[in-house]
């Protein structure tokens, strides 16, 4: 092999090696990052994890688009992705201005405009610390339900009742169906760290499965397919009886072993 | 060429005046900077509006808007989005190519000598590793660059995210003057003393992928470059002494073009008040190769005359 050979592979595989390295590191470095994401509240009709990653450009025209200093962006050594849109709703929660400026002033979609109304915007989900919860100890707060810009859809009352001489509790229950996530309720809440907070769905929501059918629903098809007045249901019932021919009396069938 | 009456050819005789006059690139270049920066800030914090609700300049150099009206991106951030796999809505696509279409058009990498933010602080580097005489202790290829622009790109498809962008200390010193303080000042740190004490223009010139990028946006279709008069040049090598990017001042391959025709080159100006000779100045391409061909046939006519 030629010297000059020689030296231009050397040089190749060390040109080769740092850059692996170097990629390997700065992609760890990436995925890192990348990780702090499931924390982070983002603004409304932000795409889902994995795609606000790779869309977001980090220009912070929401947050100057903002008319109430909510959004921020996080400078570098914070706990969330570098350079990226979040706000934490104990200081200023999102209002839900109906014509969703931030939406509006995203450059690349990161804010997805098929956001249309602001009320579907799902930022997060709120959930009550049932210990720390006012409405929980028997007082008569309720005023995350009050503040509530979807009340009785967002947040409900139930009235649970109490012992003897003390009245009825009435406790905030979250739907996750219509919560915006907009943390209005956790700037409301009067305890001294909020007993209601908003954390995005992944972290706190759980997921049945297909397997089960909930009887008592209308879109279980046990259900829909009894009709009381017509001919009783050809599902076959299973019973306990044994299956072959039975000799001699119970007795002894149950005897049978000594 | 010399002359004993004319004082500014010798640099170490300029007058006040003159001394001033020469700064000027560089006095343009920190206000240019710092306008970019203050355009920004002034719109986030203190509300500048051209009418109701629409801001002066919303966003930062990933992304803005100038008066309600023109997008701008970062052209660089977009590829890498679009590698991240991110189909882009038409704002980005169209910001990204109007500010390529601006920065083409001028030539070079004037982005990193006129707005850049890390720029001032690179430049201070420089100029404090001259003054103190900071010898190279350590040596990286120029080129080095590139791969570093390459290793951006096929990360982008890898791990998808806009790799350069998530760590970028350009995205991260600069969000950090606009929009609040964070660690990106110590990246900024690091980037100074590593510029000051390993590897002279270690970052700008040897490492930032986004100056990779803008050094072949800018070989395209240079408007305004440094002419370059080899009949006027004594190859006193001042120019090169100055340049943050000595290579793009290779005298030889200059001749031939008449101008500093590399992308590399971010027309930040400092040679051409040091040039004792006035051999180079700003200029636009097609004057400058009206001046060439002038000067060139000067030459011929003079060497005619000699021979007669």
């Amino acid at each position: 092999m030629s010297a000059n050979r020689r030296d231009f592979l050397v040089r190749l595989m060390q040109g080769a090696t740092l850059a692996s390295t170097g990629g390997l590191g700065w992609a760890y470095l990436l995925r890192q990052e990348a990780r702090a994401q499931p924390f982070a509240l983002r603004p409304p009709g932000a795409l889902p994890d994995d795609d606000f990653n790779a869309a977001c450009i980090k220009c912070g025209q929401c947050v100057v688009a903002c008319p109430f200093d909510t959004l921020k962006l996080e400078a570098a050594g914070g706990n969330l992705p570098i350079g990226m849109p979040f706000f934490e709703p104990r200081q200023i929660p999102c209002y839900l201005c109906p014509s969703i400026p931030c939406m509006k002033a995203c450059p690349t979609g990161a804010l997805s405009p098929k956001l249309k109304n602001i009320n579907d915007s799902r930022m997060g989900l709120a959930v009550i610390d049932t210990e720390n919860c006012l409405s929980w100890k028997g007082l008569r707060c309720e005023i995350c339900h009050r503040e509530c810009p979807i009340k009785g859809k967002a947040i409900t009352l139930e009235t649970h009742p109490r012992q003897i001489s003390k009245h009825a509790m009435f406790i905030p229950v979250v739907h996750s169906d219509a919560c915006t996530g907009c943390g209005i309720c956790v700037r409301a809440c009067p305890t001294t760290e909020p007993a209601i907070r908003i954390l995005p769905h992944a972290l706190i929501q759980g997921k049945i499965g297909d397997h089960y059918r909930l009887g008592w629903t209308r879109e279980d098809s046990i259900t829909q397919e009894f009709d009381a007045t017509g001919a009783a249901p050809t599902i076959a019932v299973p019973t306990n009886a044994p299956s072959g021919p039975v000799k001699g009396s119970a007795a002894d069938y149950l005897n049978g072993g000594l | 060429m010399r002359t004993a009456q004319d004082s500014s050819h010798d640099l170490s005789q300029r007058s006040l005046a003159q001394r001033v006059w020469s700064w000027r690139y560089i006095v343009l270049r920190r206000l240019s900077q710092f306008v970019t920066l203050l355009l920004f800030f002034g719109t986030i914090h203190w509300g500048w509006e051209v009418a109701k609700d629409v801001p002066l300049l919303s966003g930062n150099l990933s992304g803005s808007k100038f008066i309600g009206l023109i997008p701008m991106a970062d052209p660089f951030a977009v590829l890498q989005i679009f590698l991240a796999g991110h189909v882009l809505q038409t704002e980005a696509i169209l910001g990204s190519v109007i500010v390529l279409g601006f920065y083409s058009l001028i030539g070079g990498r004037v982005f990193c000598s006129w707005a850049c933010p890390v720029n001032p602080v690179t430049d201070l580097a420089g100029w404090l590793r001259v003054r103190f005489d900071i010898r190279p202790t350590f040596i990286l290829l120029r080129n080095t660059r590139y791969f570093v622009l390459a290793l951006t790109l096929i990360l982008s498809v890898l791990t998808g995210v806009a790799a350069f962008e998530w760590v970028s200390p350009v995205g991260m010193a600069h969000r950090e003057i606009l929009f609040g303080l964070g660690f990106g000042a110590t990246v900024l740190l690091a980037i100074f003393l590593f510029d000051l004490f390993i590897l002279k223009h270690g970052w700008c010139g040897h490492l930032c992928p986004l100056g990779a990028f803008w050094s072949l946006v800018g070989k395209v279709n240079p408007t305004l470059r440094v002419r370059f008069d080899k009949t006027t040049c004594t190859h006193c090598g001042e120019c090169a002494k100055v340049c943050p990017e000595p290579q793009v001042l290779n005298l030889k391959l200059l001749e031939e073009k008449g101008f500093v025709f590399f992308g590399e080159c971010s027309n930040c100006g400092r040679c051409t008040p040091v040039c004792p000779e006035g051999s180079l100045v700003f200029d636009f391409k097609p004057l400058i190769r009206a001046h060439n061909a002038q000067a060139q046939g000067s030459v011929s006519v003079s060497e005619a005359q000699r021979r007669v």
